[in-house]
């Protein structure tokens, strides 16, 4: 190779010829459905390098469900902390055991149970899952040193500004006692009562509602495993119940809370409530999010942090909420520049709103999207990801690639149309948390 | 160079030899005030990130006390504009004031974000100033400071460059659906032109061996009472490493683990409690820390704490629980072993340390060790003179600082 040659000829300041993302063919890997002998529904992608394998099962026993705050996600939590034949510990030890995690999580609809293990030790974890699922015992002393750590948790959370911005923001866009808006305080683990966890878990594991999520390198006889194990339990498969919490948004735009009058950053969290994923706008919508605030060169992160050096991040996003959503700009910025990095904020829409986005930015954020999402699909728990919130999100499986087309096809006049109807300050709770 | 036949994406990973333990105790920071000024433009190309994103890519960086690693992962199709975008900052960098001047404030904010506005967050401060009195493990990477930051002046910026920034202190590894000759040929055309320059010879001040216990006792506004005792450990590349990594595991990995089933299960002492060590290069420390029920006083934490050290240190522990944390590692790794990022940050690493590949044989060097070995290095490790214990208290004096 004639290297001096190269380095006589080589210009540095002209970038190497790419392919645009936007002309790559991108597709969603289907999935396997199977459906166990009760009817549960499980989908599957199977793929990836390794023999290891990721199963979530998903119950509709999330906090919409629960008639006293804070019993879902206690309900959720003790699951793996005893049943009539083992203890917490025992249960632990046999996870840990086979080097397997057993994580549980509990959201607003929903609530999971969730497993990742090597393929060779499955069949030792699966039967105790089940176990877990059908005979969860809630052991008073298990409760006790929750609500005891809990409430200790809670109150070194409540020193940080971010932590209460976020509560006070989602109480202000959907009311407190909405699921999307409602928190836990110290008096909601005191009040938690053993037998109504109990109830709850009868009525929304053991005999609840599920669908089940598993991806990685699927041994041959996965649904035989499956099938022996959750096939004759008396779960049933998903159907939709009509449940309805109605929203109460505050009346009050802007507020200013001290909550330590030491502290020297400020929380800051400017939202608005927002079209969900089953609206015509929402790609469009999403795309404008990420020219907004959605990414590291945004017209935010530019602006507030790469110009002006007010913060160390500042993004914006969409809730992933299943019914209403709210779209929320948020960052932690130093109390002196608080008030100038809001003023930042709302100037930003504005221009979003006044001038069309140049055709350079437009093409660079369509590329960063589709790159993205071609990174993204690399790997069955990516995969299995985006098709579980398609299905939780009843979409359609055209979605996917219709989101695809919408990115590829924006014009800077659709940009500018979804922020003059989209980003209007008017429209915006204001919190300031110090 | 890594190759993987079933991704479209591709990694290019470049991994510094220099981290905070390089720094000069006069100006701390520096590493990772440097990490952020590597995105504020190179000598031909006024912007990193928008030629990368405009490919479809995505980057990010680290600096730890040891290291610094930049990586982009981009369609397998572009991958030459990483190294087009690389290799003109590791030729040099635009060296702007406007960009030193920005990323002053925004790394202030960040030490501000985590180590000043948020409870407990000066603890590591602390125990750093306590456990070492001599290695530069003494601050951490974000600066003992923010004057440290706040003083940063260009020159030091380019004398930094100069020292740390070229092809003799750097690992690159290329990870994707790519061929051999291919990145051969991008790397000459990109990196060949460049001048190899000076290899940094590390002459870090080591840690002399600790003879006597140190303590200390803080009040601050936090709600809660909390404990941290540390341990200094031999370095990640001794042959001992893997034994107290697995020592850490049995006693704070995991609902399982003796620490936490223990004392916050059974004695209902703490209401949260860990066991970790940040895998240093140079000897560093293994740490218990945990925050306390209210009405536990520290001394009967920490009476409980040893109590959980003495059957480590006086009983082998059963091949069953050796078992079980060797099958964690196991699982772990293999997790981690999923994305082709974070298999070209392993190899990078592996390569800095001595041999890449480590990133094949570290599994079988955790199946070696045995429950002697185990028993062994718990008596070396915890012995009291060789710790540091940190009891950092709840004032009821508010809105006082310090």
């Amino acid at each position: 190779m004639n290297i001096i040659n190269t380095v006589n000829t080589l210009d540095r300041t002209k970038a190497p010829h790419i392919k645009d993302a936007i002309e790559f063919d991108l597709h969603l890997k289907p999935y396997q459905k199977m459906v166990l002998d009760n009817g549960v529904e499980v989908y599957t992608i199977d793929a990836g390098p390794e023999d290891l394998l990721q199963l979530e099962w998903v119950f509709f026993s999330g906090n919409w469900y629960e008639e006293q705050n804070g019993i879902a996600a206690a309900t959720n939590h003790l699951l793996k902390n005893g049943t009539s034949t083992k203890s917490a510990f025992e249960i632990n030890d046999h996870f840990d055991y086979y080097g397997a995690y057993l994580n549980r999580s509990c959201y607003n609809e929903t609530a999971t149970i969730s497993l990742h293990t090597l393929n060779k030790h499955l069949s030792e974890l699966l039967p105790v899952v089940a176990e877990i699922i059908m005979d969860a015992s809630f052991p008073t002393q298990e409760l006790e040193i929750y609500q005891q750590n809990m409430k200790q948790r809670l109150e070194v959370n409540l020193l940080k500004c971010d932590f209460v911005a976020n509560r006070l923001i989602d109480e202000y866009l959907y009311g407190i006692k909405h699921p999307y808006g409602k928190y836990a305080t110290a008096e909601t683990y005191n009040a938690l009562d053993i037998n109504a966890i109990k109830q709850f878990h009868h009525q929304y594991y053991a005999q609840g509602r599920c669908i089940m999520f598993v991806a990685g390198k699927l041994p041959t006889d996965i649904f035989q495993q499956l099938n022996d194990n959750f096939g004759k339990l008396p779960i049933h498969p998903r159907t939709s119940v009509a449940i309805e919490h109605p929203v109460l948004q505050a009346t009050q735009k802007k507020y200013h809370i001290v909550n330590d009058p030491s502290g020297v950053q400020a929380a800051i969290r400017i939202a608005r409530p927002s079209i969900n994923r089953l609206h015509p706008d929402f790609t469009k919508a999403q795309v404008l999010n990420t020219i907004y605030g959605g990414f590291f060169g945004s017209r935010l992160m530019s602006n507030i942090r790469e110009d002006k050096g007010y913060t160390y991040g500042i993004h914006s996003f969409f809730q992933n909420h299943l019914s209403a959503s709210a779209w929320i700009v948020s960052t932690e910025a130093g109390i002196d520049v608080a008030e100038a990095t809001i003023k930042e904020v709302y100037h930003e829409m504005q221009v979003l709103r006044e001038e069309p986005v140049d055709a350079d930015e437009l093409l660079l954020v369509k590329n960063y999207l589709i790159g993205s999402v071609l990174g993204d699909l690399d790997g069955p728990f990516q995969i299995i990801g985006r098709w579980k919130n398609i299905i939780l999100n009843d979409l359609t499986g055209s979605y996917f690639d219709a989101s695809i087309q919408t990115i590829k096809d924006i014009t800077a006049t659709d940009i500018q149309e979804m922020a003059e109807k989209y980003l209007n300050p008017d429209d915006f709770y204001e919190l300031v948390v110090i | 160079m890594h190759k993987d036949t079933s991704t479209p994406m591709a990694v290019l990973n470049i991994m510094y030899d220099v981290g905070a333990r390089d720094e000069d105790p006069n100006q701390t920071g520096f590493a990772h005030l440097f990490e952020h000024l590597m995105f504020g433009g190179s000598v031909n190309i006024p912007d990193y990130d928008e030629p990368l994103q405009l490919a479809g890519g995505e980057n990010n960086a680290y600096t730890t006390n040891d290291l610094t690693n930049y990586y982009c992962q981009l369609p397998t199709e572009n991958l030459e504009t990483a190294f087009w975008l690389e290799s003109d900052r590791m030729l040099s960098l635009a060296f702007s004031e406007k960009s030193l001047d920005v990323q002053r404030k925004v790394v202030t904010e960040e030490f501000k974000e985590h180590y000043l506005n948020k409870p407990y967050g000066d603890v590591w401060h602390i125990l750093r100033e306590l456990a070492y009195t001599t290695h530069p493990y003494r601050w951490m990477t974000i600066g003992k400071n923010l004057a440290h930051i706040e003083n940063a002046q260009l020159q030091d910026v380019k004398n930094f460059f100069a020292k740390h920034y070229n092809p003799s202190n750097a690992i690159m590894v290329v990870a994707g659906n790519v061929e051999t000759d291919y990145i051969k040929e991008l790397t000459e055309k990109w990196f060949g032109p460049i001048p190899a320059g000076e290899k940094y010879m590390r002459n870090v001040p080591q840690e002399p061996a600790q003879t006597e216990a140190r303590r200390k006792t803080v009040k601050a506004e936090v709600p809660l009472d909390a404990f941290y005792k540390c341990w200094h450990m031999p370095a990640r590349i001794d042959k001992a490493y893997y034994a107290i990594d697995l020592i850490v595991d049995i006693l704070g990995g995991g609902a399982s683990s003796r620490l936490y089933q223990t004392l916050v299960k059974e004695q209902q002492l703490f209401s949260n409690i860990d066991c970790y060590h940040y895998g240093s290069l140079d000897r560093g420390l293994l740490t218990i820390e945990g925050k306390l029920v209210k009405g536990i006083t520290p001394e009967a934490a920490e009476a409980a704490v040893e109590k959980v050290l003495d059957g480590l240190r006086n009983t082998k522990v059963e091949e069953k629980e050796l078992q079980k944390v060797k099958n964690k590692t196991e699982s772990l790794m293999a997790f981690e072993d999923m994305g082709i990022m974070n298999r070209a940050n392993s190899l990078a690493f592996y390569a800095l340390i001595g041999d890449p590949t480590m990133m094949n044989s570290e599994l079988q060097k955790y199946q070696e060790v045995t429950v002697d070995e185990v028993l062994q290095e718990c008596k070396n490790l915890f012995e009291e003179h060789n710790s540091t214990t940190l009891y950092y208290l709840a004032t009821q004096q508010q809105h006082e600082h310090n």
